[in-house]
């Protein structure tokens, strides 16, 4: 299959003298800045990085970080302060009419034109190539196999899946057959089986010698590359082979059994601990990461630890070490707060988290969920759901983009009624009294819906507001909010020149305002980066153990860990339900003998539709 | 050369247009059902002519003559005339605002009507808050006065003395006076101003909204290509939505054409250029389409409407304004439509129009391309 680059391609740069080992892109002290309000935001600071011929390049960082920009430069889309790119030789951008042809740019929107067919929009870039009639036909035909779509040549892109959607514009950047292949978070939006195949497609690219420079927020993802870039704030954080980078971190992991009703508050202790980096949660363990230099015996963990067993590193606790050693750590932060989050509530029963059964006795279940199916025309987007969670519990539901997650959410929220079944929230029937539920539930937007123009503490008075919160109990929960959030600093900056970080803070702050007795989290800490997303489970943890309820929808696999049990929604349907660690233990396999919550929900929505990828059949 | 633009490259996007063109409802809405509906609403909304203007006629004595006076304040189409008894009474029906003006007929006037050697004073009071409808009134009561004592001199009931001077009026082009007939072809042209600039500005908002630009700019189809391909594509989209509005003028608005097809299809061309040019001037700001669409009225239907000299004489606004009106295109288109509609081919108007408006396509066409770069800068 002759999808690397043509023949042609490689005999010139033969002839032009170029040495095999010459990196593919030579990258030297790059500024960008964006123009926002009466400053500047600088996405990329000083970055200086070669990136070697062939081989896939994970380029990671949270939003934010500087990836699409740093793709847009190497594309010649933008226009760089300072600094000086060259690809293949040629100086970026002043060259990039010599070089475009041997470029293959997919933008994270897909950039397809939805109104075309499948094979009309190979044609457009056909065209706009300038490729020969008949090379153009064989070279079609060779990537519609290649991807799968060879069936939907006359379908509409419009009318696509996220995953098709997606192998079409990879098709259409492969068309000239380029030898930098330049892919902008491909597999946001795409469920895990879909990803899994669009990477399996670029692997095989890049053993075909293309250089391939995949982004993504993901760290699973990017240590799966060949060698990764690591951007924090427009800098360079880390860049090397991933294993170069796990060994260099010098960290040891562990896996530390813990009782499931104590193990939010273990994490706890053990993050106050010096030398230990990391304490996230993995099913009934604890995941410990201690720097090298501490040892065990310090932390004061010597008895326990040894019932530990010792984990395989990862690229993540290498990223999350150099983030803890360039700031302060606001996990530990938070371990050492004890500040009650709301009112005192009747004590929690959690003891049987990890061994719960599916089925909650009605009785203690705060939200239940009975046969709940809603439907938009031909569509069905919830489909028989029934699922009920208890006080003090962490439900999370897991699906890519599409599965129903979103709509099952906005029944629950009392936003949209059901087209059949029933929903109850604390009591409360949605189907008569959705406003009253209302009043129970903090409701956390994706993208956190913060008004961008008013400071923080606007943004917290008008929340108070909406929830009818009286001007003393405001004052009240207001000064709770800035202790138990850390707004001191930035409680009068105005909320669009905030971090991400921030903004996910003050977010969750205005959604528990009104002391809800739920707490409903949309995609809370997608895009945000690895210490956020640590920092906001921590808090949630404290929240849960005072009472309250959570409910959380993410297409991030390995965050469900955080929760204390997981419903799968696949395409509007409830595939299983359990606790993450029996979950995965149920997918054990000779092939997968440790499989992570992403390898379970492939297994999982395979074994619900045999014959392979859904998407197919669709 | 080759690089600039290439002829399948052009096509390809020419295709392309296409047939988004037919897929997309939304282009369709701006050509055929905007100007449909604009012209509906402001063609019959918009009517500078007054009939059945609400007039006082005072009687203070109710004697044959007066009587066959109010009869002919009656029977006019342009007054719903009433009567009053008292000056007093038509002067508070004025205040009430249920009058625009009346008419004082003193018992003794018009009794003296026989006696030539005196003037015939008559009190016409008219509301002249709104001048224009002001002026209109008193013109009506005149009219009507002047043609009743025509009648009731050759009646003979008057003595017959003919006045020195008798003016006989003829309205060239529009001798009805209809001002349908003058606003509709304004009105095409300011429809058209907005149709073209918000073809392409829709048009390229929408690819930037989707991000299909990024990947148009990824490729190497150049600026020229893209531009090209848009104008084209609209233009023929706006080409036939001119159509449209010319036929539902003429046929439902009932406007004389008096010039030729060819010459509006050359003027019409030259200024839909122009247009579209300048939507896509308006897209190189605009990335989204709800800015593209605000900007859009802004800078072109509200300059088209106010300073196109369709609504307001140019030459009676103040000179500065008047030195604005020459950067709106639709300034001229209107003269020549209204040309076209009312006069005909006219070559001494025509002419110079169609020449000023060549120099808009080029200009606009000119600062476009300069300003579209091929990055997402800006």
């Amino acid at each position: 299959m002759a999808i690397g680059p043509s023949p042609a391609a490689t005999d010139s740069a033969a002839a032009n003298g170029e040495p095999i080992a010459a990196p593919a892109i030579e990258i030297r002290d790059l500024c960008k800045s964006f123009p926002r309000g009466h400053d500047r935001v600088t996405a990329l600071d000083h970055l200086g990085i070669d990136i070697a011929a062939g081989g896939i390049t994970g380029l990671v960082g949270p939003d934010g970080a500087g990836k699409t920009t740093l793709l847009r430069l190497i594309a010649g889309l933008l226009t760089a302060e300072s600094g000086s790119i060259r690809l293949l030789g040629h100086g970026i951008p002043a060259e990039i009419e010599e070089i475009r042809p041997e470029i293959g740019y997919m933008p994270q929107r897909f950039g397809l034109y939805e109104d075309l067919t499948v094979a009309e929009n190979l044609g457009l870039f056909g065209d706009l190539h300038d490729l020969p009639r008949e090379a153009f036909e064989q070279r079609q035909a060779e990537l519609m196999h290649f991807t799968g779509l060879a069936d939907f040549t006359a379908r509409l892109a419009g009318n696509l899946s996220g995953g098709m959607k997606q192998k079409l514009g990879l098709a259409c950047a492969l068309l000239a057959q380029p030898r930098v292949l330049l892919l902008d978070e491909p597999s946001v939006g795409v469920d895990p089986i879909s990803r899994r195949e669009l990477w399996q497609l670029v692997r095989d690219l890049s053993g075909a010698g293309t250089t391939v420079i995949w982004s993504t927020a993901y760290l699973d993802e990017a240590a799966k590359c060949d060698s990764v870039i690591v951007l924090q704030d427009g800098r360079l954080l880390a860049a090397g082979q991933p294993s170069a980078l796990i060994t260099g971190a010098a960290t040891r992991a562990f896996l530390l059994p813990v009782k499931p009703e104590e193990r939010r508050r273990r994490q706890r202790q053990l993050l106050a601990l010096p030398g230990v980096r990391d304490a996230t949660l993995l099913g009934g363990h604890l995941r410990l990461v201690f720097s090298d230099g501490v040892p065990a015996e310090d932390a004061g963990l010597a008895p326990e630890l040894a019932a530990a067993t010792p984990a395989p590193a990862r690229l993540e606790d290498a990223i999350v070490t150099l983030l803890r050693e360039q700031m302060p750590a606001p996990g530990q932060a938070v371990a050492n707060q004890a500040v009650a989050p709301t009112a005192p509530v009747p004590p929690v029963d959690t003891a049987s988290t990890d061994t719960a059964s599916t089925d909650v006795a009605s009785a203690d279940a705060v939200i239940a969920v009975n046969h709940l199916s809603r439907r938009f025309g031909n569509f069905t987007a919830v489909d028989d759901v029934s699922f009920s969670v208890k006080r003090g519990e962490v439900f999370g539901l897991l699906g890519p983009n599409g599965a129903g997650k979103s709509t099952t959410f906005r029944i629950l929220c009392g936003l949209l009624p059901a087209s059949s079944g029933s929903a109850t929230v604390a009591g409360i029937d949605l189907g008569h009294a959705r406003a009253d539920a209302r009043q129970r539930i903090g409701y956390m937007a994706q993208r956190f819906s913060l008004y961008g123009d008013l400071s923080c503490r606007e943004n917290l008075r008008f929340m108070a507001g909406a929830y009818g919160l009286d001007r003393r109990r405001f004052a009240r929960r207001l000064d709770w909010a800035v202790a138990a959030f850390d707004l001191g600093g930035i409680l009068d900056a105005v909320c669009s020149t905030l971090s991400l970080g921030h903004k996910q803070r003050l977010s969750l702050a205005a959604a528990v305002l009104h002391e809800p007795d739920l707490l409903f989290l949309d995609e809370p800490t997608s895009g945000v980066d690895p210490l956020a997303r640590r920092d906001f489970w921590l808090r949630i943890g404290l929240f849960v153990e005072s009472g309250m309820t959570v409910l959380v929808t993410s297409h991030f696999m390995d965050e469900a860990e955080n929760c204390d049990r997981i419903a799968i929604v696949n395409r509007g349907r409830l595939l299983a339900l359990d606790t993450p660690g029996k979950l995965r233990a149920d997918c054990v396999t000779p092939e997968q003998p440790d499989p992570s919550l992403d390898d379970a929900f492939v297994t999982i929505v395979q074994r619900s539709e045999p014959g392979g990828s859904p998407e197919l059949q669709a | 050369m080759n690089r600039i633009l290439r002829l399948r490259r052009l096509l390809a996007l020419l295709r392309k247009e296409f047939v988004q063109i037919l897929r997309d409802p939304s282009a369709i809405m701006i050509a055929f059902v905007m100007p449909v509906a604009l012209l509906l609403l402001n063609g019959y909304g918009l009517s500078l002519d007054a009939k059945n203007v609400a007039f006082g006629v005072v009687m203070e004595a109710q004697t044959p003559r007066t009587i066959s006076l109010y009869r002919a304040f009656v029977d006019t189409p342009y007054l719903a005339s009433r009567p009053y008894r008292t000056a007093d009474a038509a002067e508070t029906a004025l205040l009430d605002r249920e009058i625009k003006g009346y008419i004082v007929v003193r018992a003794d006037t018009v009794r003296n009507l026989s006696d030539q050697l005196k003037p015939q004073p008559y009190l016409i009071v008219v509301d002249g808050v709104d001048a224009n409808t002001a002026r209109i009134v008193e013109g009506y009561a005149a009219g009507v006065l002047g043609g009743w004592y025509q009648r009731e001199a050759t009646n003979g009931s008057l003595s017959s003395i003919a006045p020195g001077v008798v003016l006989e009026h003829r309205y060239w082009f529009n001798p009805e006076l209809r001002s349908t007939s003058f606003i509709v072809p304004g009105l095409i042209a300011v429809v058209m101003t907005l149709v073209g600039a918000l073809l392409t500005a829709m048009i390229v908002a929408r690819e930037w909204e989707r991000g299909t630009m990024e990947t148009l700019m990824a490729s190497p189809a150049s600026v020229l290509e893209v531009m090209l391909s848009k104008l084209l594509s609209n233009f023929v989209l706006g080409m036939m939505a001119m159509a449209v509005s010319v036929i539902l003028g003429l046929v439902l608005f009932q406007v004389p054409f008096r010039g030729s097809f060819l010459m509006l299809a050359l003027v019409s061309a030259l200024f839909l250029i122009s247009a579209l040019a300048l939507g896509l001037l308006i897209s190189t700001v605009a990335r989204n389409q709800f800015v593209a669409a605000q900007i859009t009225f802004i800078t072109t239907y509200m300059p088209a409407l106010m300073l196109s000299g369709l609504l307001f004489d140019i030459a009676s606004m103040p000179q500065w304004i008047q030195d604005l009106t020459h950067i709106v295109a639709a300034r001229y288109f209107v003269a020549c439509l209204q040309t076209l509609f009312l006069a005909g081919d006219i070559s001494a108007v025509l002419l110079p129009n169609a020449i000023i408006l060549f120099g808009f396509a080029i200009a606009f066409s000119l600062i476009t391309l300069r300003r579209m770069t091929r990055n997402l800068e800006g």
